[in-house]
């Protein structure tokens, strides 16, 4: 399987002996790193998260990240970092959904359609190109939060404050963005430099997020945490620190199982934050069914 | 005896592609006018209001609002959209959306400051919806959105509110209740509707104005059949407000 091949601790003891083996070896500096990562990914999808989820941009985000992997068969090729090709490619493929779409007549959908198609194309080329064989490929696929170095933590920090800063900056024009883009336009704000902004910032999250949980799997941590948050909260900035809180909850949590059932440990961050999601949806809908029956009584 | 002009558009001819949306429109707002722009479906109505926001350039003729090119003047201009779709679950609170009308005085990247809280309470308290500031705006009914867009408007201290079928998305009941919003804020307040709706302009606003492509009638609210018949192309029916005390359309 993709992504216990890299674990550490392959072979562990499961249940809670492997628990404690777990808190164990967090003196060790992956597991360090791996608490780091997900610290940072946590921060990162939770105030973009929000804005893909309120904006509706889910698939503008999907489309990013799949383009991504046409920078990463470029650092293989290049013989650089894949994730600064990551980075270049998901910015590249941010920016060009947002011109096709406001300069050209092509819908989003189709431009989101061609870019995702390219990008992945393109990752393919590159590596059959690249001589020998491309190690770490499965995890920047599907994730392996284990194996992040630290030079990639430092990145993903940097990233991470030029998100938060641009999120602080601009709260107000965001709010405004995302509720009523007409209004905005109307009162003079510069909406379609603003909206090529959150682009950009969604690519900077794919880059975040693409050793946590894979290129692929980046859109369930883009709207998971945000759509549990937004059960509990009308106010975005609430909604942005509940996501946050939730994000780290389901990394941690998916890294913990992965390891108590040797599963990979990105598909089960995904899949335990889709379960907690779920269940709190349900739990939410049967409350409103109740207070509804209460009314009608 | 004329009160100053806020508003001056001459000559105006606007143009979308090949297509003539406005020609040779004239238009003069004065100070504490109620204006109703009325006119059938792609007459020029929303953009001749963008115009005035200075959202659309004119090809020809000239735009003053309150002496001054219309950008420069977007602080002193309140602005009602004709729909507001938005999602039900958005997470904001009727604050947080009145004080977006704060967003031109305070300008890109500085935050709302005390000055724009108190403007936001007040413009709320002229649509009597103070009380209601931190439920969730998705959660009130279609009139009170409406209100809340209103006081969005009023906050940003405009001398001028500019409304774009603004009962278009309510229903009857809400829409009287909104017109009679409009009555008590016509004394403090100059007002420009665009409306579809002949029959409660012509019972609200002070002065009226035709506009198809050209601008058919700009005056008083006395309007005959003909001149609605030239607006709209085809003949058009008043129809009649039979208890209503200030009905006005004259009989023919």
């Amino acid at each position: 399987m993709p992504g216990t091949t890299d674990c550490p601790w392959h072979g562990a003891p499961p249940g809670v002996e492997g628990t404690l083996k777990m808190l164990e070896a967090l003196q060790y500096e992956f597991m360090r790193n791996a608490l780091m990562a997900g610290l940072l990914a946590s921060v990162a999808c939770g105030i973009v998260g929000v804005y893909v989820v309120v904006k509706k941009v889910v698939f503008i985000s999907g489309g990013i990240a799949h383009a991504a992997f046409g920078g990463i068969g470029l650092g293989y090729y290049l013989g650089i970092n894949p994730i600064t090709g990551a980075l270049l490619f998901s910015l590249a493929s941010g920016l060009g959904i947002g011109v096709i779409t406001s300069r050209t007549r092509i819908a989003a959908d189709t431009a989101i359609g061609i870019l995702w198609a390219v990008g992945m194309a393109l990752g393919v080329v590159f590596i059959y190109l690249t001589p020998g064989f491309a190690p770490d490929l499965m995890g920047y696929l599907f994730g392996s939060i284990l194996t992040v170095p630290f030079s990639d933590i430092v990145l993903m920090l940097v990233l991470v404050l030029v998100i938060i800063g641009i999120t602080v900056a601009l709260y107000k024009e965001y709010l405004i963005v995302c509720f009523d883009e007409e209004y905005g336009t109307a009162v003079g704000m510069p909406v379609e430099k603003l909206y090529f902004l959150l682009l950009a910032m969604i690519a900077l999250t794919v880059v975040v997020l693409i050793q946590v949980v894979g290129m692929i799997l980046v859109i369930a941590l883009l709207t998971f945490p945000a759509a549990m948050a937004r059960q509990f909260t009308h106010n975005m900035k609430s909604m942005m620190l509940l996501s946050v809180l939730f994000g780290f909850l389901f990394t941690m949590g998916g890294l913990w199982l992965s390891y108590v059932l040797r599963l990979p440990s990105g598909a089960t961050i995904v899949l335990f934050g889709g379960l907690v999601l779920a269940a709190s949806l349900g739990f939410s809908r049967l409350r409103t069914r109740q207070h509804e029956a209460k009314k009608a009584a | 005896m004329n009160a100053p002009a806020l508003v001056e558009l001459k000559d105006i001819r606007v143009n979308y592609g090949e297509v003539p949306a406005l020609e040779d429109v004239s238009l003069t707002v004065y100070e504490h006018d109620f204006l109703g722009i009325i006119g059938p479906n792609g007459g020029g109505k929303s953009t001749l209001l963008k115009v005035v926001l200075g959202l659309v350039k004119p090809e020809r003729g000239s735009v003053s609002v309150f002496g001054r090119p219309p950008e420069q003047a977007r602080n002193r201009v309140g602005y009602v959209s004709q729909r507001s779709f938005f999602d039900r679950d958005f997470p904001a609170s009727v604050w947080d959306v009145v004080l977006m009308g704060r967003y031109s005085s305070a300008g890109i990247v500085r935050r709302y400051g005390d000055r724009d809280k108190h403007q936001a309470e007040k413009a709320l308290a002229m649509v009597g919806m103070l009380e209601q500031r931190n439920k969730q705006i998705g959660m009130l009914s279609g009139g009170e959105q409406q209100r809340v867009f209103v006081a969005r408007a009023l906050c940003a201290g405009p001398g001028l509110l500019l409304l774009d079928e603004p009962t278009a998305s309510i229903d009857s009941t809400m829409q009287t209740e909104f017109y009679e919003l409009l009555e008590e804020l016509k004394y403090s307040l100059t007002i420009v509707m665009v409306s579809h709706d002949i029959g409660a302009v012509s019972v609200y606003v002070d002065k009226i104005a035709c506009l198809n492509r050209r601008m058919y009638y700009h005056g008083s609210r006395e309007i005959t059949p003909d001149i609605l018949e030239a607006t709209y192309k085809c003949p058009v029916q008043l129809i009649a407000h039979g208890t209503v005390p200030h009905r006005v359309l004259k009989e023919h």
